[in-house]
C-alpha cells in the first residue's frame, strides 16, 4: 500500500465521496456523552456545521475508506477503468480523523463509504470495523452513517446496523436497463435484497424491544435513523416517471427514510457515453418536490404525472402547481372550511402553513390579511383560494394562469 | 409611571422577578418603562426594585418562549414580553392566535433566537489548548447575534462531556472544566488560540467535498450568512474555490475521455463468469437459485427476490399457495408472514408437521401496489400464473408428491392450468395426470379477511378439516 500523507489521502478520498448527496444527521435516537463521559451526542435534529459553495450542507465527514474499486460503473469516478489517483485509509486513520474533526465541532459524525476491494464481504467488514473502533474503543456517541455494500452477507449488515445510525444502499440508476448498461456488476435484485435485510433487521429489533422482559436490558437498536438510497438523475435515459415509480416502490417495500436524487455531475476522466453537460439541477429540485408531495401531501404518483409531459416534470413550475393547473375544477378552496387534505393541495401552501391555518381558524374566520401572517406568500395562493374578503372569480380559469407563475423564457443554459 | 432597571440584559430570572411583581400588582403595560442599567435614568417615574411577587399562573409554553426571547438584543423586548404576559393573564388562548400582532412578533423573535442558537451549535470552532493526562482542552471564540450563550452551553456540555472547553463571547463566557459548567464575563478574541493543527485537514476536506460543477452561492449564504465567516477557518477558502470552479469544470470537459485503466481486465473476467454461468438445473437448490434469477414475466422488476418452494425433496404432500407476500418477499421464504402464521396453527391442529411438507407458491415473485409505506398485495393474472407454472411443474418433478393441496384459486390454476371455483372442487379428492391426488381448499389469508368472527371460526374449521383429510389420504 502506498504511504501517502494523510492530507493527500483526505483530498483524494473526500473528492471521491462528494457525489453522494446525503449528508443528513437527523432522525436518530437521542444520545449524549454524559453517561459514558466520552464524546458525542445526537439530539434528533441534525446540524449542518458548514456549507460548501455548491450550497450543500457539510454535516458529516463524508469520505471513502478507499477509492480502489473492482466494479466498473461508468457514471462513477472510482470505476476500475478510471485513471483517477487512488488511495486507501486504514480503519484507525478514519476513526482518528473523525474524532479530531468532531472535537473541534466541525462535524456531527461520519458518513463512510468505499470502493469494492477484494469482495463485497471484505469491504463491508472494513466499514464495520471503523464503526466498531469509534463506538467501542472511543465511546463515540455521534452520528455514523455506513454504506451497506450490496451483496454483502446479511450477518455483516446486521452487525453494521448495531453500530450505525443509518445505513444506505444506493440504487444509482432507476431502471433495470440503465443499471445493466452503466453498471454491469450491480444487480438491482442484489441491491433490493440488501435493503430487505436492513428492513428485516429493523423489524426484528423492534419485535425484540416489544417482547423484552421487564427488568431485562433493552435490546440494542438497529440503525435508528433507518435506511436511505440515492438515484442519479440525467446520466441515463430514465424519465422522471420511472424515477418516481422506483422511489415509491422503495419507500413502500423497504421503509426508506429518504430517497436522494443526485443530478449527474460531470466527473474527471469520464466515460465516453456520458453527457458532458451541466448537472440538471432544476430537474433534481423538481424531483425532490415531487418526492415531498408523495410523502407529506397525500399525492399519488399518477396524480403528480398529470401535470407532467411525456413522463417528465415541468421544469418551469413546481409539480403541485402543474397538477393544480390540470385540475382547476378542484379550486378555489375555501380557506376557512376546507379539510386539511384539500388545503395541502393548494399551490403555495406547505404543511406547516396548513397546520397553522387549521389551528388559527378555530379561533375565528381568516381573512387575506391574516393569511399573510400564516404563510410566506399570499400572492401565489390568490387564484386558488376563497376567504370572506376574496374570491378569485375567473382568475382560476384564465388561460394565462401558468404564465403568472412560470419564469419568463430565457436561455435554458441560464435557467439550469 | 413605574420604571424597571434590568442589571443583566438577557437574564430571564431578573426580568421574571420584576414582571411577577408588576403583574401581581395589576400594573398595566403602558404604566411601566423598562430599561437596561447602562441607559441613563429617565427624568420621570419612580424606580421600582425588582421584588418577588405572588404566584401567577401563565401558560408553560409562553414562559418557555419568554425565557428564550429575553436573550434578544432588541431593546423593546422586556416591555413587549411584559405586555404579552399581561394579555395572557386575561386570555389563555393568546398563543394560539397566530394572526395577532403581538403573538406574531413573539413567534418571529423566538424563531430568530432559535435560529441563532442552532447556528451557534453549528459554527462554534474549537481550537486545542493542550492536554493533561487523559483529558484534552479546547477553546472557542464566537460572536452570536443575541445573548444566547446560556441557551447553548448545555448542548456543548452534553456533547463534549469528555473534554475541557471554554466558549468566549463578547457578552459572557462558559467554561466546562472538571465536569462543572460555570459562566463568566465576556472576553475578546485574543484569549483563544489563533490556529489549530487540524484546521489544515478540515480546510482540505472542505475544498475536496465542494463540487465545482454545481455552484450555488445563494444557497450557501442563506444558511451560512457572511456574518459568521470571520470565525470559520474554512470560510477563507470560499473565494478561491469559487474563482477556480469554472476552470475546473472546463478542464473536465476538455479532457473528458481518456484511455481505460488497464485494471479493467481483472473485473471483466469475473463478471463474464457470472453472467455466462450455466442454467442447468439438477437439484432443488439450483432450482431455487434459478427462480431468483427468473425474468420470464415483469414481476421480477419490483419484487425483492424470487421465492422458491421449501421442504424435503421426499415430501409426500405439497402445499401450493398463491404468491409470496410482503414478509415472504423480504425474507425469501414461503409462508412466513401473517397468512403463514394462520397456516402453521391450522397444520398443527390437523396434526401435520410443517417440516415434512413441501411448501411453495403458484407465482414466485410478489406482485404489489405501493401505497405510502405499505405494499398492497395484488392478485396475479392468469397469464402470470401460467408463465410461472413452468417453475411449479419443475418443483413437482423433483418432489413427486403423492398429494397436492392447493390453497386458493390461483394455486388451483397453477396446478391444473384451468380456472375453476374452489367451491366446485372442495370436499372431493381429485386425481391429476400421473396419479397425483389433489385437494383444493381456501388460502389461509382468506381467514384473515373475514370480519365476522362466527363465520371465520366456521371457515377455519373447514380449512382444518381439509388438511386433516389430506393427512389421512397421504398416510
Amino acid at each position: 500500500m502506498s504511504a501517502k500523507p494523510i492530507l493527500e489521502k483526505l483530498a483524494i478520498l473526500a473528492d471521491a465521496a462528494k457525489y453522494d448527496a446525503s449528508c443528513a444527521s437527523s432522525g436518530t435516537v437521542k444520545r449524549d456523552a454524559v453517561g459514558s463521559k466520552g464524546i458525542g451526542s445526537t439530539e434528533g435534529m441534525g446540524i449542518c456545521h458548514s456549507y460548501a459553495p455548491d450550497g450543500r450542507c457539510i454535516s458529516l465527514l463524508k469520505i471513502l475508506l478507499t477509492n480502489f474499486c473492482i466494479y466498473d460503473c461508468r457514471f462513477c469516478i472510482n470505476r476500475a477503468s478510471s485513471n483517477v489517483e487512488r488511495a486507501r485509509f486504514s480503519p484507525q486513520e478514519v476513526a482518528a480523523l473523525t474524532l479530531d474533526f468532531y472535537k473541534r465541532n466541525y462535524i456531527e459524525g461520519l458518513f463512510l463509504s468505499s470502493g469494492i476491494i477484494r469482495s463485497e464481504d471484505y469491504t463491508m467488514e472494513q466499514l464495520v470495523e471503523v464503526a466498531r473502533i469509534l463506538r467501542e474503543e472511543h465511546r463515540f456517541q455521534g452520528y455514523i452513517h455506513l454504506k451497506t455494500i450490496a451483496g454483502a452477507d446479511s450477518a455483516l449488515v446486521a452487525l453494521a446496523g448495531l453500530y450505525a445510525d443509518r445505513l444506505s444502499t444506493n440504487v444509482e440508476l432507476p431502471t433495470e436497463a440503465g443499471l445493466s448498461s452503466f453498471a454491469p456488476e450491480k444487480k438491482p435484485e442484489t441491491i433490493r435484497k440488501t435493503m430487505a435485510s436492513v428492513r428485516v433487521g429493523e423489524s426484528e429489533a423492534i419485535e425484540a424491544a416489544k417482547s423484552r422482559l421487564i427488568g431485562k436490558a433493552t435490546p440494542p437498536r438497529f440503525a435508528p435513523a433507518g435506511q436511505s438510497t440515492q438515484m442519479i438523475v440525467g446520466a441515463d435515459a430514465a424519465r422522471d416517471d420511472d424515477i418516481l415509480k422506483t422511489a415509491t416502490n422503495l419507500y413502500s417495500g423497504y421503509r426508506l427514510r429518504r430517497v436522494y436524487y443526485s443530478a449527474y455531475s460531470p466527473i474527471p476522466d469520464a466515460s465516453q457515453d456520458l453527457p458532458p453537460v451541466r448537472p440538471p439541477l432544476m430537474r433534481e429540485h423538481r424531483l425532490y418536490q415531487a418526492d415531498w408531495l408523495l410523502r407529506f401531501y397525500g399525492f399519488e404518483r399518477a396524480e403528480i404525472m398529470e401535470g407532467a409531459c411525456g413522463g417528465m416534470l415541468d421544469l418551469a413550475i413546481d409539480p403541485k402547481l402543474a397538477w393544480a393547473l390540470q385540475r382547476r375544477e378542484a379550486f378555489p378552496v375555501d380557506i376557512n372550511r376546507a379539510p386539511r387534505e384539500l388545503l395541502l393541495r393548494v399551490p403555495g401552501l406547505g404543511t406547516r402553513a396548513v397546520d397553522r391555518i387549521v389551528a388559527a381558524r378555530r379561533l375565528g374566520k381568516l381573512r387575506l390579511g391574516d393569511l399573510a401572517r400564516l404563510t410566506a406568500s399570499v400572492k401565489k395562493l390568490l387564484p386558488f383560494i376563497v376567504t370572506p374578503d376574496w374570491r378569485p372569480g375567473k382568475l382560476i380559469d384564465s388561460a394565462d394562469l401558468r404564465a403568472r407563475f412560470a419564469p419568463p423564457a430565457e436561455q435554458l443554459a441560464l435557467a439550469l | 409611571m413605574r420604571e424597571v432597571v434590568l442589571k443583566t440584559p438577557g437574564d430571564f430570572a431578573e426580568w421574571r422577578c420584576a414582571a411577577r411583581g408588576l403583574l401581581a400588582g395589576g400594573v398595566a403595560p403602558d404604566e411601566v418603562s423598562w430599561r437596561g442599567s447602562e441607559e441613563g435614568a429617565s427624568l420621570f417615574g419612580d424606580a421600582v426594585a425588582a421584588a418577588p411577587g405572588a404566584q401567577l399562573s401563565l401558560p408553560r409554553e409562553l414562559v418557555e418562549i419568554a425565557d428564550r426571547v429575553i436573550c434578544h438584543r432588541d431593546a423593546e423586548v422586556p416591555a413587549r414580553l411584559y405586555r404579552i404576559m399581561w394579555r395572557a393573564l386575561h386570555d389563555r388562548n393568546l398563543l394560539a392566535r397566530a394572526t395577532d400582532a403581538d403573538v406574531d412578533w413573539l413567534r418571529k423573535a423566538d424563531k430568530a433566537i432559535r435560529r441563532d442558537v442552532h447556528k451557534m451549535h453549528a459554527f462554534v470552532r474549537f481550537r486545542r489548548l493542550g492536554e493533561e493526562p487523559g483529558r484534552e482542552s479546547f477553546a472557542a471564540w464566537f460572536e452570536p447575534s443575541h445573548r444566547i450563550l446560556r441557551l447553548t452551553a448545555p448542548f456543548f456540555q452534553r456533547r463534549f462531556y469528555g473534554m475541557d472547553w471554554a466558549i468566549v463571547t463578547p457578552d459572557a463566557r462558559a467554561i466546562w472544566q472538571d465536569e462543572t459548567l460555570t459562566y463568566g464575563p465576556g472576553g475578546t478574541k485574543d484569549e483563544v488560540p489563533d490556529s489549530d493543527v487540524v484546521e489544515d485537514q478540515w480546510r482540505t476536506y472542505y475544498g475536496a467535498i465542494f463540487n465545482p460543477a454545481r455552484v450555488k452561492i445563494d444557497a450557501m449564504r442563506a444558511e451560512m450568512p457572511k456574518k459568521y465567516w470571520k470565525n470559520l477557518p474554512e470560510a477563507q477558502d470560499i473565494a478561491p474555490l469559487l474563482a477556480g470552479a469554472e476552470a475546473r469544470v472546463e478542464r473536465m470537459r476538455a479532457e473528458a475521455v481518456s484511455m481505460a485503466n488497464p485494471l479493467t481486465g481483472k473485473w471483466r473476467t469475473r463478471v463474464q463468469d457470472e453472467l455466462t454461468r450455466g442454467e442447468e438445473i439438477e437439484t432443488l437448490a439450483e432450482l431455487a437459485k434459478a427462480v431468483d434469477r427468473c425474468t420470464r414475466c415483469p414481476l421480477y422488476c419490483d419484487a425483492t427476490q424470487g421465492v422458491a418452494g421449501e421442504g424435503p425433496e421426499a415430501a409426500r404432500i405439497m402445499l401450493v399457495g398463491e404468491q409470496p407476500g410482503d414478509q415472504e418477499d423480504l425474507q425469501g421464504r414461503p409462508f412466513v408472514g401473517p397468512a403463514g402464521q394462520v397456516l402453521n396453527e391450522a397444520l398443527e391442529e390437523a396434526g401435520l408437521d410443517r417440516t415434512q411438507l413441501f411448501l411453495t407458491n403458484a407465482v414466485k415473485h410478489f406482485k404489489f401496489e405501493p401505497r405510502g409505506k405499505r405494499r398492497l398485495h395484488q392478485n396475479p393474472t392468469n397469464a402470470e400464473i401460467d408463465i410461472c407454472r413452468w417453475w411449479l411443474d419443475k418443483e413437482r418433478v423433483f418432489v413427486q408428491p403423492g398429494l397436492i393441496v392447493t390453497l386458493g384459486a390461483s394455486a388451483l390454476r397453477g396446478v391444473t392450468g384451468k380456472s375453476a371455483s374452489i367451491k366446485s372442487m372442495r370436499g372431493a379428492v381429485h386425481e391429476l395426470e400421473g396419479g397425483t391426488k389433489l385437494i383444493a381448499t381456501i388460502h389461509p389469508s382468506f381467514l384473515l379477511r373475514l370480519p365476522d368472527r362466527a363465520r371465520a371460526a366456521e371457515e377455519r374449521a373447514m380449512f382444518v378439516a381439509d388438511l386433516l383429510r389430506a393427512r389421512k389420504l397421504a398416510a
